[in-house]
């Protein structure tokens, strides 16, 4: 199935990747042809078949709700683009 | 020293023939000397001496484990404390994790010395290595060639003997692709067997922990450090871990090894196929009984995978947005803007490329067409296996279709450079353990033979590889200005 750029638009806006015109005619071509190679899976007939998430079929284990770290604030915060007094600084979001 | 196993290495280093910091600064000056490789990213001598020399220490006291002293290189995936973990990604070409991934605290445990972190294709997408935001690597064996990838660095500098052994992991065939193209041993453990914490995720369903080494031996030692629970990994599988040397040379007299027919059709390169049958018939004559398999659904694993990992791969990397740590933008209007400006910027081609498939697919009104459509055939893919496994033992094959190919041949044509994961990207659907083995040269380059094993049946598989190891010298070649 071929994307229109409105689409690759679309897209990108929701994984929040910022494109530029000169890039949308790629990003439509390359994506189109995956989604028709994957268009593939179509020739088999799974309607009664069960997701499969985890290989095993395991389920994921649960454990108990305890603080497991101690206050590791400004260690994790070292490597932050912009913290200031335990806060990571964002651009402003409410005016 | 640098041409030794990491067994032959161990042996030297508790009988006192050289130290550990005397080993760790041979292997240092070679991939000093080698640079021209690009297999590592970030090369910390004074770290590496600084637990050389505590190794020695210990060595000194007997009180090293069968590991102790000795070097190993890291693929840049695994956090590693205090040193620049950037998973190949201009995204963290700053970050400092602040801890460190229990595959690295395990090796530290047992006294190994990390000798650096190697290059990889962008946050583990990709088959050739040259997705890297730092250049690509390049095959020992031929430097016009690529290494195969995700786990290209650590691979190459096996093959090289930058370093006797390295780590990587397997998504979709980075562990086992890189080790077969590159002339090695490479074993994909069964999903969840070693932890994922610490590890920079990829697709979590998929993604898993193993070894590049010069012998199946290596490999074991290696396991018997690296397998395990961990209570930090919820996908971790806690079953008894067993000492993968014991039973390595077991006699393979009755073994049943399934040959799928589709792992031998048209696609796969006529040399290739001739390795892969000389080595069947090694097998054949240590008494193995080889046995025409079907696996139907086979020609789809590429496409289900291609659905899967992106979709996975778009939600981990959601996480990437420049606020709590890697690269940011300099440029933004606001919040929205910085996210897109620093994804934009932080994010390669191939990344950027696979993040937009899998929100496409997991978006509104396309869940069911792909992502459920995908995990239902992951079923059916599975069942295949099961079904399979009821007749024999393990199932063999060629790992890759053809030898390395040329840097550049496949960058233009994603779906060229997916296709070439065809007979490996089954085994991660299905999260079953796999290894893939040096069987011989195509054109001087090296070719792989894969075996694939039935849940938890890695000390099997390692014990097939060590008896063919005995009977081969084909692990022990090393490329051509290496030696």
């Amino acid at each position: 199935m071929a994307l229109d750029s409105q689409t690759v638009y679309r897209i990108a806006r929701l994984a929040r990747i910022d494109i530029v015109d000169s890039e949308v005619k790629r990003y439509a071509s390359e994506l189109s042809s995956i989604l028709e190679f994957v268009e593939q899976m179509n020739k088999v007939n799974t309607e009664h078949i069960a997701p499969l998430s985890h290989p095993q079929d395991r389920t994921l284990r649960l454990r108990e709700d305890t603080v497991s770290e101690g206050n590791l604030r400004e260690k994790l915060q070292a490597g932050a683009p912009a913290a200031e007094n335990g806060l990571y600084l964002v651009p402003k979001v409410i005016e | 020293m640098h041409s030794k196993t990491i067994k032959q290495l161990s042996a030297d280093l508790h009988r006192g023939s050289f130290s550990s910091v005397e080993l760790t600064q041979c292997y240092l000056d070679r991939i000093d000397r080698n640079q021209k490789l690009n297999a590592f990213i970030t090369v910390d001598p004074e770290v590496s001496l600084t637990q050389a020399r505590a190794a020695d220490e210990l060595l000194k006291k007997s009180d090293g484990t069968l590991l102790t002293g000795i070097p190993l290189a890291h693929k840049d995936i695994f956090c590693t404390e205090g040193m620049l973990t950037t998973c190949g990604s201009k995204m963290l070409h700053n970050f400092i994790a602040p801890y460190s991934a229990t595959l690295i605290e395990n090796c530290q445990q047992a006294g190994m010395v990390c000798l650096g972190k190697t290059n990889m294709d962008e946050f583990a997408m990709g088959s050739s290595n040259e997705t890297s935001y730092y250049g690509p690597v390049k095959n020992p064996w031929n430097e016009k060639m690529v290494p195969g990838g995700s786990s290209g660095g650590s691979a190459a500098a096996v093959s090289a003997r930058l370093a006797p052994a390295g780590t990587g992991t397997d998504t979709g065939g980075s562990i086992r692709q890189p080790a077969a193209l590159c002339g090695i041993t490479g074993l994909k453990p069964t999903y969840g067997r070693v932890s994922r914490y610490g590890m920079v995720a990829f697709a979590s369903s998929l993604d898993q922990a193993g070894t590049l080494t010069q012998t199946a031996e290596d490999a074991a030692l290696l396991m018997n450090v690296i397998a395990g629970f961990d209570t930090k990994d919820s996908t971790s599988v806690d079953e008894p871990v067993p000492d993968y040397l014991h039973g390595l040379s077991n006699d393979l007299d009755g073994l049943r090894v399934g040959l799928p027919k589709q792992f031998f059709d048209d696609g796969l390169h006529s040399d290739v196929a001739k390795i892969v049958a000389e080595a069947l018939k090694l097998f054949e004559k240590q008494g193995a009984t080889l046995i025409d398999i079907d696996l139907p659904n086979s020609d789809l694993c590429v496409p289900c995978y291609y659905v899967i990992a992106p979709s996975e791969a778009s939600s981990n990397l959601s996480r990437f947005d420049g606020v709590r740590y890697g690269h940011r933008s300099e440029s933004y209007q606001d919040l929205v803007d910085m996210y897109m400006k620093t994804r934009a910027e932080g994010f390669g081609v191939e990344v950027k490329r696979r993040i937009m498939i899998g929100t496409y697919a997991l978006s509104a009104g396309y869940y069911d067409a792909y992502y459920l459509k995908a995990q239902k055939l992951r079923r059916l893919i599975t069942q295949d296996f099961d079904q399979a496994f009821e007749q024999v033992d393990v199932i063999m094959g060629p790992t890759t279709p053809t030898p390395a190919f040329e840097l550049g041949a496949k960058t233009e044509d994603p779906i060229a450079m997916y296709l070439n994961d065809i007979y490996t990207i089954s085994v991660n659907l299905s999260g079953l353990p796999g290894i893939s083995i040096p069987a011989g040269f195509a054109q001087g380059l090296p070719v792989g033979l894969q075996i694939i094993g039935p849940y938890f049946t890695e000390g099997k598989l390692l014990n097939i590889a060590h008896r063919f190891q005995m009977e081969t010298d084909w692990h022990k070649k090393i490329p051509r200005g290496f030696d």
